[in-house]
């Protein structure tokens, strides 16, 4: 077996009382399409931050492309391209213009940079706006933007946070063969969320499912029907996760929430 | 192009961009140099100190400076509300030189507003006693736009909302403003406002600034110079402590 690319071992993410993680630990081989799956509040995206190097783990040890992420967050960060689950764009400037900081962010050199971004922008059909301000874009739009922009610098790593949230299906679909392609061809690893479940099934190749800050089960699709007895993955995950709608408490519990909930406390 | 250009890049075209931001800025300065400068005029030279408009000027493009540069770190405030703080961040850059590119952004635009209103002053009838020392009121001018910009950049990266920034501005900026020797004479101020005067930063600015355009000093150019340089140094650390603490 070879090196994993992304290995997390026993992260911990606490606010105060609160554990977003619990203890999760996961291996990621390179080139595979990887499916972090969880109820809002389960902790998928605080994992994603603290990947990302955007969040410290309280405890716990993340290893991606070799490279300590809390350790030598520098290193980390040349590996990996995101699409954020909260758009990211700036609304002042052109889609170009976007595209042109991101580039020169990353270090993408000038001579490919200008070609690059011409057939990015051609690929997620934004070309002919590029030189609209991004404030006048639709929601779609953005979120096309965006996926182009992480595509920009031929990450190794390439993280999508429910890519395809508010998308309509033209461009889902779009999304996921050039994302299959990107994996097979280049053979870039990614790591993504969605609340679709028929994309995981279908797109991914190993999914974990994550609720209440532990990884309830993980495996291939196949793998965890065949676990829980069920025909789909929709069915699978229904059986591992409960049937219960989370509340606005436990949406509460993601991420950034927690936090500035804790940190309100702490205020107070 | 260098990341550090592409970020004082982006806060040039979002300045030129929105209009209302421009005048927005000078707006204020402009209603002091008008309302006080004139209104007061009459009174101030009855007590025998001569003209006030002259008096004035020097703090008010302090002012300027003051206020449009601190604001500016409501940048950092929209940037992390409307999520583009983190695509900077997690970019694989130190995040000393996105604070630089974006500070020197920001100084830069303050700059340009303060010169602005030092330009209008001069249609208005102010002149400086001596042209020569023009480039030295430049520099002053250059070194405080980078203090406060940086100062604003540390605010904004410890509060966690528009409303603390508003707080912010209430509790300290209009202070800082008014208990300095921006608007009266420390001369024969009463001993409180003087001794508050005396330890704040702003009134050494202006001070150094009416050094240089009216040739009148309360402190004396060398103090005022050694308080500027402190403060920028603290201003810098201070600023780039908080941006590295920034948790997004």
């Amino acid at each position: 077996m070879t090196e994993p690319i992304i290995q997390a071992e026993e992260v911990v993410k606490t606010y105060g009382e609160i554990k977003a993680v619990d203890g999760i630990s996961f291996k990621v081989q390179p080139g595979e399409i990887f499916a972090f799956l969880g109820p809002n509040g389960a902790g998928k995206s605080t994992t994603i931050s603290m990947l990302t190097t955007m969040l410290r783990p309280t405890s716990g040890k993340l290893i991606m492309n070799g490279y300590d992420v809390t350790k030598e967050p520098a290193s980390a960060r040349k590996s990996f391209g995101i699409v954020f689950q909260d758009p990211a764009v700036e609304e002042e400037l052109t889609a170009y213009e976007n595209m042109e900081l991101h580039g020169i962010l990353y270090g993408v050199g000038n001579k490919g940079l200008r070609k690059r971004i011409e057939e990015l922008l051609k690929l997620v059909d934004l070309w002919e706006r590029k030189d609209s301000m991004v404030k006048t874009y639709s929601g779609g739009m953005r979120r096309r933007l965006e996926i182009a922009r992480g595509l920009l610098h031929h990450p190794k790593i390439l993280f999508l946070d429910e890519p395809t949230l508010g998308l309509d299906t033209q461009t889902r679909n779009l999304l996921w063969d050039y994302v299959k392609k990107l994996s097979k061809g280049e053979g870039m690893t990614i790591f993504f969320t969605t609340h679709y479940l028929d994309e995981a099934e279908e797109v991914a190749e190993r999914i974990a499912i994550i609720d209440h800050g532990k990884i309830v089960a993980s495996g291939t699709s196949k793998e965890l029907t065949k676990q829980t007895g069920t025909k789909t993955l929709e069915e699978a995950y229904l059986e591992l996760t409960g049937r219960t709608v989370r509340d606005e408490t436990s949406k509460s519990n993601d991420g950034l929430n927690v936090r500035r909930a804790a940190r309100m406390g702490r205020l107070r | 192009m260098d990341v550090m250009q592409i970020l004082w890049l982006r806060q040039m075209k979002r300045y030129v961009r929105s209009k209302s931001r421009v005048f927005g800025a000078i707006g204020q300065p402009l209603l002091f140099l008008l309302a006080l400068g004139y209104g007061l005029g009459s009174v101030y030279k009855r007590a025998g100190q001569g003209d006030y408009l002259q008096f004035l000027v020097p703090g008010i493009i302090v002012q300027t400076l003051l206020f449009s540069g601190v604001f500016w770190g409501i940048q950092i405030l929209f940037d992390k509300r409307f999520g583009f703080l983190k695509e900077m961040l997690v970019a694989p850059v130190s995040r000393l030189r996105i604070l630089m590119g974006n500070a020197l952004g920001g100084a830069t635009i303050s700059l340009f507003q303060a010169i602005l209103v030092f330009t209008i002053s001069f249609i208005l009838g102010f002149r400086p006693v001596d042209w020569s020392m023009l480039p030295l009121a430049f520099l002053i001018m250059i070194v405080l736009s980078l203090i406060l910009t940086s100062f604003g950049a540390g605010i904004a990266s410890m509060v966690e909302d528009f409303q603390g920034f508003q707080a912010i501005n209430n509790f300290l900026i209009f202070p800082l403003f008014f208990l300095s020797s921006a608007l009266y004479p420390l001369t024969n101020a009463p001993e409180l406002l003087r001794w508050l005067a005396s330890i704040n930063p702003i009134s050494y600015a202006v001070d150094a600034l009416r050094y240089t355009l009216i040739n009148q000093s309360h402190f004396g150019i060398t103090k005022d110079l050694v308080v500027l340089t402190i403060s920028l140094i603290a201003a810098i650390i201070f600023a780039v402590n908080r941006f590295n603490r920034l948790q997004v």
